[in-house]
């Protein structure tokens, strides 16, 4: 039997949207607060789903000391607490959530051989959130 | 087409525990959660039916009718229980939350006859949940 298993985890982190490919008009129309040049931060809430059928002798879809025990090593460690705009993948890469989620879903799927990733899900806020699920890779 | 969730939750104990394993094994594939006395949560449910819209009705299916089988085949059984001594299911198998997420699937299923049931999602603890589909 099949069945997807999601875990949600929580990191803080700030951020500053901005394209060196866009004139500082550009930034400011598009960005608007976000572009902000102090950055800004907020309170992100991971969602990572995974699937796969589940253990007949464990009942588990996969361990979840083993699944925390990579996000929290890989992801949430390199995130957590820092300026998004300063962590590698971001140099070249405005930090949207978009971007974050497409992120941490490649070290996930690099990194994580137990079982299949199934989907990254990333609120930003309250108010808004942001889903990915290797489509269009 | 049109998807309807009914929440409930019910509060239950259990623990992790295979008797093929190993006393130690048991101990390293299952943590704390093999503590043979059992610890609790307060689980959430979220049954999801999907199914055309009564044109008479307008309703997708009859919201009491489904609280009616959620209580009778899912809480009445399962609320206040000790998982692994009081639930047929799981006299013989792990009550983890993929297998509880199943077995509500496996009771659900027969009884519903005027909507289609899509998805059983039990949350285990605000930060965990299982979702089935009815996926061989």
């Amino acid at each position: 039997m099949k069945a997807h298993l999601t875990r949600r985890y929580m990191f803080s982190a700030s951020h500053r949207l901005h394209s060196d490919e866009m004139s500082e008009d550009q930034n400011r129309i598009v960005y608007g607060k976000c572009n902000n040049p102090y950055g800004h931060g907020h309170n992100y809430m991971v969602e990572i789903t995974v699937s796969g059928p589940v253990d007949g002798t464990t009942g588990m879809v996969c361990n979840l000391v083993d699944l925390d025990g990579f996000v929290h090593q890989h992801v949430i460690d390199r995130y957590d607490h820092q300026n998004l705009n300063l962590v590698q993948e971001f140099h070249e890469n405005v930090p949207t959530t978009e971007n974050l989620c497409i992120a941490i879903y490649e070290i996930v799927e690099r990194g994580f051989g137990k079982t299949h990733l199934e989907k990254v899900r990333i609120e930003e806020t309250m108010m808004n959130s942001f889903e990915y699920s290797g489509e269009g890779r | 087409m049109v998807y309807l969730t009914r929440k409930a939750e019910f509060s239950a104990s259990h623990y992790y525990h295979n008797p093929e394993f190993t006393p130690d094994e048991n101990v390293r594939i299952f943590g704390k959660c093999n503590n043979p006395n059992g610890h609790g949560h307060n689980y959430t449910l979220e049954v999801t039916v999907k199914g055309a819209v009564d044109p008479k009705s307008g309703f997708v299916v009859d919201l009491k009718q489904l609280k009616d089988i959620m209580n009778r085949e899912v809480l009445d059984a399962l609320d206040h229980r000790f998982l692994n001594k009081e639930v047929p299911e799981f006299l013989a198998l792990v009550p983890t939350t993929e297998n509880i997420a199943i077995a509500i699937w496996q009771r659900l299923v027969p009884k519903l006859n005027s909507a289609q049931l899509h998805r059983v999602r039990v949350y285990e603890t605000p930060d965990l949940f299982v979702d089935f589909y009815g996926e061989a």
